[in-house]
């Protein structure tokens, strides 16, 4: 049975004059992966950070595992709530500071509170195995490559089992290659662990590739939701313009061969 | 009518950077005993704070020492008072020159650099991490800087006392007055409470440099150049209130006034 582990009802944000969301809502359940989807600037990040309480809505309401998020950050309740969910910021978020073990331990020793340092090294080397990196434990982050920081990321947020796995453009910026390695990924493990996944990207490619459903925003609204094969076949005129933002500048030349 | 614009704004970031400072500073004394962060960052920054600084202090409390001794040893001599002249470098020592260069020194080595670091963690997110972990990221982060700063500027302090006055000594031995006449004079003019005002300051300084260093990281934006407007404002407002509070606290407790 599926449980609904997260809920945005009727969100709205404004920056100053800037009103960034306007009414948005979602769900995720166990199991699912959900793609936020649309052009830069268009408040996709804004609701992920909503969601681990980096920003807070002007109106509406969050609920977190069936829980209103209300309250100051100091709240037990809500650090409680916060430590079942796992972020993997865009650019990785690394600790500069510490090297790779200690990052992905990081969260065992702080959320978890783990003080047993072979039970945290073998976790450790779980994920590492699962994300495979394995062995890059003593490197530093300015030693790896995007793609690896991303990875190193989503070891991070998955380390302590979170039943929630936040995705900030998981993909931006690497090749393909490594951005197809990284969406597979990300899948088999939602699928493995029955995360709750809620990715926000503007690649169409992760979002077909991965999603239940497709969630697309444009100018703070929801303007389509659906699956990747609705999104195939839609005519709806916002998805058409995204999509068309695939199309090639130059007559005759395809993006595969 | 643009100049008092201009001033009423000045005026108002003045006092609201104070207000932040004085806010994250309540926020971090607090983070010390209940919240949660990293013993071994904690070692790390008293290291960095204490430890890396050992060079700098020395050179910069060494000269100024021998300055002292050139500048006072000149006029004494002239007026019969070389009985005076150990007494007098200690006390300048004690009192001023060494919490307020080493409080300086500090600034400039390590608040610059706490201030770039943290400005860093602030534009790649590293911050926003902390916080969506779960933790209070002013304790985390502040915390230990604000322990390191209370506890090794005072320690850094107390070695500028003893390489300064060494300096003094040294100069002055060499021109012909008497070690024993230096000693003796130390001894009758410095007290217990000269040292206590002087290592109050250090651990006044070095709340302050910790304080406006992390602030000013944590508030830094706008990219690569808001790490760099960041580091300079940490500097700038660490430098001014250290020599103002060392005028309020030379006033308060050196100037009779009890």
């Amino acid at each position: 049975m599926k449980t609904r582990l997260l809920e945005a009802a009727d969100i709205e944000k404004s920056f100053g004059e800037n009103a960034v969301l306007r009414g948005i809502d979602l769900s995720l359940s166990t199991g699912e992966i959900l793609s936020l989807m649309g052009p830069s600037g268009c408040g996709k990040t804004t609701v992920l950070r909503m969601v681990v309480g980096l920003i807070k809505p002007d109106r509406g309401q969050i609920f977190l595992f069936g829980k209103k998020i209300e309250g100051s950050e100091d709240d037990e309740s809500v650090i409680e709530l916060k430590k079942r969910i796992g972020i993997v910021f865009q650019g990785g978020a690394l600790f500069d500071s510490l090297n790779v073990g200690e990052n992905i331990a990081f969260p065992l020793r702080y959320c978890l509170g783990l003080l047993d340092e072979e039970e945290i090294g073998k976790r450790v080397s779980d994920v590492l195995e699962q994300v495979e990196l394995p062995g890059t434990e003593s490197l530093m982050p300015a030693e790896l490559s995007g793609g690896m920081k991303k990875r190193i990321a989503i070891a991070r947020a998955l380390v302590h089992e979170p039943d929630i796995l936040l995705l900030d453009e998981p993909t931006t910026g690497l090749d393909p290659q490594t951005a197809r390695h990284i969406d597979r990924l990300v899948s088999e493990i939602g699928k493995r662990r029955k995360l709750g996944i809620l990715a926000v990207t503007h690649d169409l490619v992760t979002a077909i590739g991965i999603s239940d459903t497709i969630l697309l925003m444009d100018q703070g609204k929801i303007t389509w939701r659906g699956t990747p094969e609705e999104w195939k076949t839609s005519e709806d005129e916002n998805v058409r313009r995204f999509a068309n933002g695939l199309r090639p500048v130059r007559e005759g030349r395809t993006v595969c061969p | 009518m643009e100049l008092f614009r201009w001033l009423g704004r000045t005026a108002i970031g003045f006092f609201e950077s104070l207000g932040f400072f004085s806010l994250f500073l309540l926020k971090s004394a607090r983070g010390i005993f209940r919240g949660r962060w990293s013993r071994a960052d904690l070692s790390k920054q008293l290291e960095s704070v204490g430890v890396s600084s050992i060079f700098v202090v020395s050179i910069t409390s060494a000269f100024t020492g021998m300055v002292m001794a050139v500048q006072t040893i000149d006029q004494f001599v002239r007026f019969g008072a070389t009985n005076y002249i150990g007494g007098v470098i200690g006390l300048s020592m004690v009192r001023e020159m060494s919490p307020v260069l080493t409080g300086l020194v500090v600034t400039g080595r390590v608040g610059a650099a706490m201030a770039a670091e943290i400005g860093s963690m602030r534009i790649t997110e590293q911050l926003d991490a902390l916080q969506a972990f779960g933790l209070d990221e002013v304790a985390f982060v502040g915390s230990p800087r604000l322990v390191a700063g209370l506890v090794m500027l005072p320690l850094l302090t107390i070695y500028s006392f003893i390489i300064g006055i060494g300096g003094g000594y040294l100069f002055v031995v060499t021109r012909g007055i008497h070690s024993v006449t230096f000693l003796k004079s130390l001894e009758a003019l410095l007290e217990p409470s000269d040292i206590f005002g002087g290592l109050l300051k250090a651990a006044v300084f070095g709340t302050i440099i910790s304080t406006t260093a992390c602030a000013e990281g944590f508030r830094a934006g706008n990219g690569a150049i808001g790490v760099g407007e960041a580091t300079t404002r940490a500097v700038v407002w660490s430098n001014m209130l250290i020599l103002a509070f060392n005028y309020i606290l030379s006033t308060i407790l050196f100037g009779g006034i009890r």
